[in-house]
C-alpha cells in the first residue's frame, strides 16, 4: 500500500516538473519586473524556426524598455490551444497584448474582453479578422505570395502545370499565400495551369508524402510553390525521393537551413522571406507606443525579399534569414 | 512475410478448437486485405498512374513506414487491452534523440541509432511503470507521457530542428531514402523487416503470448501463476522500441530532427490497428491485420491526392473507411457467435 502512493508521488512529481519545463518554455521575463510595462505575446508556435526569430526581434526590442513572454501552441494547427494561451495572457492583465492568429475568427470574444479591459492588441504576422487591433504588424503576404508566383512564371517561361502546398486553409498567412499566388497566376500568366492547392498542416514529412502523390499524377509538373518552411521543405523531399531534382522549379517561402541548402545547391529556384526579426522588433515598437497613447497606422509592413543564389550573401537577406 | 500470416490466438480462452480459431483468423485477414484490394481497382481504374510499382513503393509504401512502425507497437499494447497515446510525440522525442546524439555529442551515426532506439524502449518502459505499477489507466499514463514527452522534445532540442551534418552521418539518411535493393527505398525494407519481427515476437514467443493472454483475461492469467505486472512492462517498453524506431526513420527522412511533429501521428496509428481487426476491448488483433490497417490509410490517402480530390474531403472519406471496417467486422464477429 505504502508503497503504491509512493509510486503515484512519483508520477505526480514528474508531472509537475513537465509543467515546470513548459513554463520555462514559454519564454523570458515573467509577470512582473518592476517598473517596465508587461506585453504578452502569443504567436502561433514554435514548430518553425520564424517563431524563434520572431521572438529573438521581440527580446531586443524589449531590452530595458518592457518585460515579454512569448508563447504558442505545439504546431499550427492547434487553434484551440492557442485561444487557451491568448486566455490566460488576457488574465495576466498585460499593459499590452500582442497576437498572431492561427485562425483569425475564433479569437474575437477573446480579443473583446482585452478591449474591454482596456488592453490595447496589436495583431502580429497574419491579420485578425476585427476592429479591435490597433495595428497589424505583418508581411503583406498577398503581396509576396505575388512576388512567388512572377518569378515562378518568369523560370517556367510562362507556361505549364503548377502545383501549390499551403500549410493551411484557416489562417490568414495560409489564404494570403494561397490567393496572392492564384490571383498573380489568373490574371498574368494565361498560358500556366494551377493545379488544385494541397494542405500540409507545415508538417514536412506530409506535404513530402503530397508532393509525391502529385508529382505521379501530373509527370509533367512544370513547378511546385510551397508557401511556408515546413511545407517548402516537405517539396524539396518530395522532389528529391522522386528524382526530379532539376526537373521541376521549387520555389519556397521563408528560410531555414533546409531551404538555404536547398538554393545553394540549386534544387530549389529561390524563396520569399519576410523579415522576422524586424517583425518582432517593430511589433514591440507598435505596442510601446500603444502603451503611450500614440497613433498607429492599420498596418505596419514589415516587408519581404526574393532571394536565390545570386544574392542569398547579401547583408540585407543574410539579416532576415535564419537556420 | 509468411511467418505473419498466421496470427493465431494461442491463449485463447473460448473451449474452441485449434482449427476454428485458425479459420477466424484467416477470415479476420481475408477480409481487410479484400477491402484493400477492391479500393486499389477502384484507384487503379481512377487513375492511370496509381498501380506502378513507383507510385505503389516510392509514395504509397514510403508513406506508410512512420505510421505503420508506430502502428506495429501498438498493436502490442493494444492487445492488452491498453493504449498508447504516446507514441506521437515519443516519437518526435526519440528523433530529436537521435540528433542529439549524433549531432550534438557526435556519437557515430549507428550508434546514436541504437541508443534513440533503446530511448523509445525507455519511454515506453516508464508508460509500463505508470500503467502495472502504479495501475494509472493506460489512457491516463500515456495521455501525461503524450504531454511530457512533447514539452521535452522542445526542451531537448532548444525548440530548434537539430539537422544532421550529411558529411559525416550521411549513412544515415540512406537509412531512409537510399536503396540496398534497387526501387525500394531503405525506409520500406526496414518496415517490412521489423513487421515479420514484430509478428514472429506476436506470435511465436512468450512475450507474444502473455501479450495476447493479458488482454483475454489478466486475472486467469495472473491466477494460473504468471507474473502480469512484469510482462505488462515488458510489453509496454517493447512497444516503445518501435516509437524510437518511428522517430529514427522520420529523423533520417527529414534529414533532421524536427521537435514539433508527431501530434496526431498516435491516432493514425491506432486508426491503423483498429481497421486491421485488432479490439480495443484486448486479447485479439495480429500484425498482418495492422500491416493491412496501415496499407488502407495509405491507399486511401495517396488515391485521393493523385486525384485531386481537396483533402478537405480526404479525411471525410478516410473517416467513413474506419467507421465501415470496424462495423464490418462487428457485424461478422455477431454472426459468427450467433452461430
Amino acid at each position: 500500500m505504502r508503497r503504491r502512493t509512493l509510486l503515484i508521488g512519483t508520477a505526480a512529481g514528474a508531472a509537475v516538473m513537465g509543467l515546470a519545463a513548459c513554463s520555462e518554455e514559454s519564454g523570458g521575463g515573467g509577470g512582473g519586473d518592476g517598473d517596465l510595462p508587461y506585453i504578452a505575446i502569443v504567436s502561433k508556435g514554435f514548430q518553425h524556426q520564424f517563431w524563434q526569430a520572431v521572438k529573438t526581434g521581440a527580446e531586443r526590442g524589449a531590452e530595458g524598455r518592457a518585460t515579454i513572454t512569448f508563447d504558442g501552441p505545439a504546431t499550427e494547427s492547434d487553434v484551440e490551444d492557442q485561444i487557451n494561451m491568448l486566455q490566460s495572457a488576457i488574465a495576466k492583465s498585460p499593459a499590452a497584448l500582442a497576437f498572431a492568429a492561427l485562425d483569425s475568427r475564433a479569437a474575437e470574444g477573446l480579443l473583446q474582453q482585452a478591449q474591454s479591459q482596456d488592453i490595447p492588441v496589436i495583431a502580429f504576422d497574419s491579420g485578425v479578422d476585427s476592429e479591435i487591433p490597433l495595428t497589424t504588424v505583418a508581411t503583406d503576404n498577398k503581396a509576396a505570395a505575388a512576388a512567388a508566383a512572377e518569378h515562378m512564371a518568369e523560370l517556367i517561361d510562362n507556361q505549364g502545370k503548377v502545383a501549390m502546398v499551403i500549410h493551411d486553409q484557416t489562417s490568414g498567412s495560409g489564404q494570403d499565400r494561397r490567393d496572392g499566388f492564384i490571383e498573380w497566376m489568373e490574371q498574368n500568366a494565361p498560358d500556366i495551369e494551377l493545379l488544385e492547392p494541397q494542405y500540409g498542416e507545415g508538417d514536412q514529412n506530409l506535404s513530402a508524402n503530397i508532393t509525391k502523390s502529385i508529382l505521379t499524377s501530373t509527370p509533367d509538373l512544370a513547378g511546385i510553390y510551397g508557401a511556408n518552411e515546413g511545407s517548402a521543405i516537405g517539396v524539396i523531399k518530395g522532389v528529391q525521393e522522386s528524382g526530379k531534382d532539376g526537373d521541376v522549379v521549387i520555389v519556397g517561402f521563408d528560410s531555414g537551413q533546409a531551404q538555404i541548402d536547398a538554393i545553394e545547391s540549386g534544387v530549389m529556384a529561390g524563396a520569399i522571406t519576410q523579415d522576422p526579426v524586424g517583425m518582432g522588433e517593430q511589433l514591440i515598437e507598435a505596442a510601446l507606443k500603444a502603451i503611450n497613447g500614440e497613433e498607429l497606422s492599420a498596418t505596419i509592413d514589415t516587408g519581404f525579399y526574393w532571394y536565390d543564389a545570386d544574392n542569398i550573401d547579401d547583408p540585407e537577406i543574410q539579416e532576415a534569414l535564419y537556420e | 512475410m509468411s511467418t505473419t500470416t498466421t496470427g493465431q490466438n494461442e491463449t485463447d480462452q473460448r473451449p474452441a478448437t485449434g482449427m476454428t480459431r485458425h479459420l477466424r483468423a484467416g477470415l479476420q485477414q481475408l477480409f481487410a486485405f479484400a477491402g484493400l484490394i477492391l479500393i486499389m481497382i477502384v484507384f487503379s481504374l481512377a487513375s492511370p498512374v496509381f498501380f506502378t510499382w513507383g507510385n505503389l513503393v516510392g509514395n504509397m509504401l514510403f508513406s506508410t513506414v512512420v505510421i505503420g512502425t508506430l502502428a506495429l507497437g501498438t498493436t502490442f499494447v493494444i492487445i492488452t487491452a491498453g493504449i498508447d497515446l504516446s507514441i506521437g510525440t515519443g516519437m518526435a522525442l526519440c528523433a530529436v534523440m537521435a540528433g542529439n546524439f549524433i549531432t550534438t555529442m557526435g556519437l557515430p551515426w549507428q550508434l546514436g541509432v541504437v541508443l534513440a532506439i533503446l530511448f523509445g524502449g525507455l519511454v515506453g518502459l516508464v508508460n509500463g511503470l505508470l500503467v502495472a505499477l502504479a495501475k494509472l489507466p493506460p489512457f491516463i499514463a500515456t495521455l501525461a507521457m503524450m504531454m511530457a514527452a512533447d514539452g521535452l522534445a522542445l526542451v531537448l532540442s532548444n525548440s530548434t530542428p537539430i539537422y544532421i551534418d550529411a558529411e559525416t552521418a550521411g549513412g544515415f539518411m540512406q537509412l531512409s531514402t537510399g536503396t540496398l535493393i534497387p526501387r525500394v527505398p531503405n525506409a520500406v525494407l526496414v518496415f517490412v523487416v521489423v513487421a515479420v519481427i514484430a509478428g514472429i515476437v506476436l506470435n511465436r514467443t512468450i512475450l507474444g503470448r502473455y501479450t495476447y493472454a493479458l488482454g483475454s483475461n489478466e486475472e486467469a492469467t495472473a491466477i494460473s501463476g504468471v507474473n502480469v505486472t512484469r510482462w505488462k512492462i515488458a510489453v509496454y517498453a517493447f512497444a516503445g522500441l518501435f516509437t524510437g524506431l518511428a522517430g529514427v526513420l522520420i529523423a533520417a527522412r527529414l534529414g533532421s530532427a524536427q521537435p514539433a511533429i508527431g501530434m496526431g501521428y498516435e491516432l493514425q496509428a491506432i486508426a491503423a490497428v483498429v481497421i486491421g481487426g485488432t479490439s480495443l476491448m484486448g486479447g485479439r488483433g495480429s500484425i498482418v491485420g495492422t500491416v493491412i490497417g496501415a496499407l488502407i490509410i495509405a491507399v486511401i490517402n495517396n488515391g485521393l491526392q493523385l486525384m485531386s480530390v481537396p483533402q478537405e474531403w480526404q479525411n471525410v472519406i478516410l473517416g467513413a473507411v474506419i467507421v465501415a471496417s470496424v462495423y464490418i467486422d462487428t457485424l461478422r464477429k455477431r454472426a459468427a457467435s450467433s452461430t
